[in-house]
């Protein structure tokens, strides 16, 4: 149970991140050169709104105090008001950010399928031709920008062969299902609109796959050179010398071990699998989180960039204790570490 | 002499590089008999490791390879079994212990886990859940570790060398083997409990009367625990008698070496007694590949290779100085 211990410290470790984070991004935001109210208004807009809205926004006050009012709100649940869509910022997160769930959940499932079936396969056959293609496809995966398969997929799948949809979530003529998620997919799934269902993936595999690619290369670098080493260990060859069946050997006493590597490495390219999905999401005209995020920032929208952050800020860190239980899990020596030790 | 258990007849490997093949054995000759435990002495490095592998057709592959030779179990010859047939050799027909049991079990599964797959598999006929487990923790018993239901659930990061070394051991028994690989079983232990594992192999295989072949780098353990000494060099088995013998009428150069090397051996090196190195087997020298280091080589040492020959009644040795009928 000293699991839950570990779990517990993580998480009040977590909140302290997130308090630090949120001074910086406020101070940074703020200091930064440049009227945000009068950019939200319009270079025409005449002084006394800039001056009321700057009153509301409470502008005029000191930073500090700024801060108390952003994270008294924050810790009910309020993240203030955004400067352009003029309404509240957790509206627009809600609206935003489950589109780019859809799409990094995606494509984090298929990085982390594909890596590791490609780099198993071509580890377990190193030096052949199979293990050659997986390596070129991964020089090839690892030095090309999300944005550029994006391009290609679009001309190519969407263009010259019209077999996929490249724009948006759902076709027009399709009834977007009830919101439970907020993530269309797996709304049409929950509600039984299979037609629906079948839609949204087809808009999802353009996107998620050129998401994808880089991390699933990775993956499937490390996987290989992991599974390749340790296919030479003794505690193989004695499983094997044994009579264990050569099947159990390789899905059971080689998977495992080989598998701690890549899922640390895991967490850290979901991480930037998101940051990547801005021009992805601009590519497939995605209503996603990250478009909001950019938008926001270019535009010094001071609490939606905050709120962008802090949820940001979350996901990395759910993710990172993710990564961790499943690392504990796989690996009795960090687990018992944990256990005796901090 | 008794029935014949394991033959080993002219073995080959090589192992492939970058650099380019390296020739390592070069023609292995040994045989067991049922019941006999088999002393397998010579420096690191000389192919005592990769022999016991190609026994039970674990080399790992690439990078290496049999080029020639057999492995004759019972007249039938391992490298040319099937999958089904092999499955039924390894484990209760030959088992190993490796040198070093912190590689040789597997870090992320609990000893149980492991030792029950042995069991599960590794054993004649087929057990119950519930008898796999109770021979585990009776094996786990019979190698006297203290509290066997808990190391049953530890993994091996939570063991101590020695205990980790008594887990293979079990291991290697609890299928009951005919012939038992014991591969440097204490090398890699702690000098303080080295005798003690090491008796505590030989009392289990006295008991269930398991042919073992025991390698080692000491002369000495070989002393206490062999009926029959084979002497390795460079991928190559330059002599081999029955232990009094041998240690009454040694002929090899090399085992001279060993000999005079003895007093000094607690375990450790053995090539303190003899100048010079194993050679490299990308380039292996020609001949006889000790010649390099042997003090009486002659001309035709680095010319040809010299053959085994019955030197004495039962006592087998490959070198020039020796004449004797040749077994071809
Ligand atoms: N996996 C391998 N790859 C390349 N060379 C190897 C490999 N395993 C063994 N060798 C070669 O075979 C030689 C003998 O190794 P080994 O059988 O382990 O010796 P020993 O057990 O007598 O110490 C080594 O010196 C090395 O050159
Ligand atoms: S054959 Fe020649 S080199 Fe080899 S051990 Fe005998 S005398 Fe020495
Ligand atoms: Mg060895």
């Amino acid at each position: 149970m000293s699991m839950l211990k570990f779990l517990g410290k993580r998480l009040a470790l977590s909140l302290f991140v997130l308090f630090g984070l949120s001074i910086l991004i406020f101070t940074i935001s703020r200091i930064l050169p440049g009227d945000p109210v009068r950019m939200a208004l319009g270079s025409r807009a005449p002084q006394w709104a800039v001056d009321n809205l700057r009153e509301q926004m409470h502008l005029n006050d000191p930073l500090y105090a700024q801060y108390y009012y952003w994270l008294t709100g924050a810790v009910r649940g309020d993240l203030g008001q955004s400067l352009f869509t003029r309404r509240a910022v957790i509206e627009d997160v809600r609206e935003f950010l489950p589109a780019t769930m859809e799409l990094a959940l995606s494509a984090g499932v298929i990085m982390a399928v594909f890596g590791i079936l490609l780099g198993a396969v071509s580890g377990r056959y190193s030096n052949t031709w199979i293990d050659n293609s997986v390596r070129i496809f991964s020089y090839i995966g690892i030095v090309t920008p999300s944005f550029v398969f994006a391009i290609l997929f679009l001309l190519l799948f969407g263009y010259v062969l019209n077999v996929l949809p490249t724009m948006g979530r759902l076709s027009p003529w399709i009834a977007r299902p009830p919101v439970i998620t907020g993530m269309v997919s797996l709304d049409a799934l929950l509600s039984g609109n299979f037609a629906a269902f079948g839609d949204a993936i087809r808009h999802l595999i353009l996107p998620a796959v050129s998401l994808a690619l880089g991390g699933m290369a990775q993956e499937a670098r490390i996987t290989r050179s992991t599974i390749s080493d340790n296919l030479r260990k003794d505690y193989i060859a004695s499983a094997k010398g044994f009579g264990v069946p050569e099947r159990l050997v390789m899905f059971k006493y080689l998977l495992k071990p080989s598998l701690i590597p890549t899922v640390s490495i895991l967490g850290l390219d979901f991480a930037s699998l998101i940051g990547n999905a801005f021009l992805v999401e601009l590519i497939f005209n995605w209503p996603g989180f990250s478009r909001y995020g950019i938008h926001a920032m270019l535009n010094k929208d001071l609490n939606a960039v905050s709120a962008v952050v802090m949820v940001l800020g979350v996901i990395f860190i759910i993710v990172n204790i993710l990564v961790d239980l499943i690392v504990a899990w796989l690996d009795p020596r960090i687990r018992l570490g944990a256990e005796r030790g901090k | 002499m008794g029935e014949t258990l394991l033959e080993i007849g002219n073995l080959h490997v090589e192992f492939k590089v970058y650099e380019g093949r390296l020739r390592v054995l070069n023609g292995v000759n040994l045989s067991v008999q049922v019941g006999e435990r088999v002393g397998l002495v010579g420096e690191a490095g000389c192919g005592k490791t990769t022999t016991m592998k190609c026994v039970l057709k674990i080399l790992t592959s690439p990078p290496g390879k049999i080029t020639e030779g057999k492995i004759l179990l019972h007249d039938k010859d391992v490298l040319t079994m099937g999958s089904q047939e092999m499955q039924r050799v390894r484990g209760h027909g030959i088992s190993m212990i490796f040198q070093d049991p912190t590689a040789a079990l597997n870090p992320v599964f609990t000893v149980g886990d492991q030792l029950m797959s042995v069991i599960k598999y590794g054993s004649k006929g087929s057990l119950s859940k519930k008898e796999i487990k109770k021979r585990a923790i009776g094996t786990l018993r019979e190698v006297r570790l203290p509290d066997p239901e808990r190391i049953f659930t530890n993994y091996p990061v939570q063991l101590s060398g020695g205990m980790r070394q008594r887990v293979c051991i079990a291991m290697a028994l609890s299928t009951e083997p005919e012939l038992l690989l014991a591969d440097e079983p204490t090398t890699s232990l702690d000098v303080t409990i080295q005798d003690q594992v090491l008796r505590l192999l030989n009392e289990l295989v006295e008991r269930h009367g398991t042919s073992v072949i025991f390698i080692t780098h000491s002369l000495g353990v070989v002393r206490e625990m062999a009926d029959r000494v084979y002497v390795m060099y460079a991928g190559n088995i330059i002599e081999g008698a029955r232990k009094e013998e041998l240690f009454a009428n040694w002929l090899h150069p090399y085992t001279l070496g060993l000999m005079n090397a003895l007093p000094k051996l607690t375990g450790g090196g053995i090539a303190e007694g003899i100048p010079g190195r194993i050679p490299e087997y990308l380039d292996p020298p020609s001949g006889c590949r000790f010649h390099p280091r042997c003090p009486r080589a002659m001309q035709q040492c680095s010319q040809s290779i010299p053959p085994v020959v019955h030197a004495a009644d039962d006592h087998d040795v490959a070198c020039f100085l020796y004449r004797g009928e040749t077994d071809e």
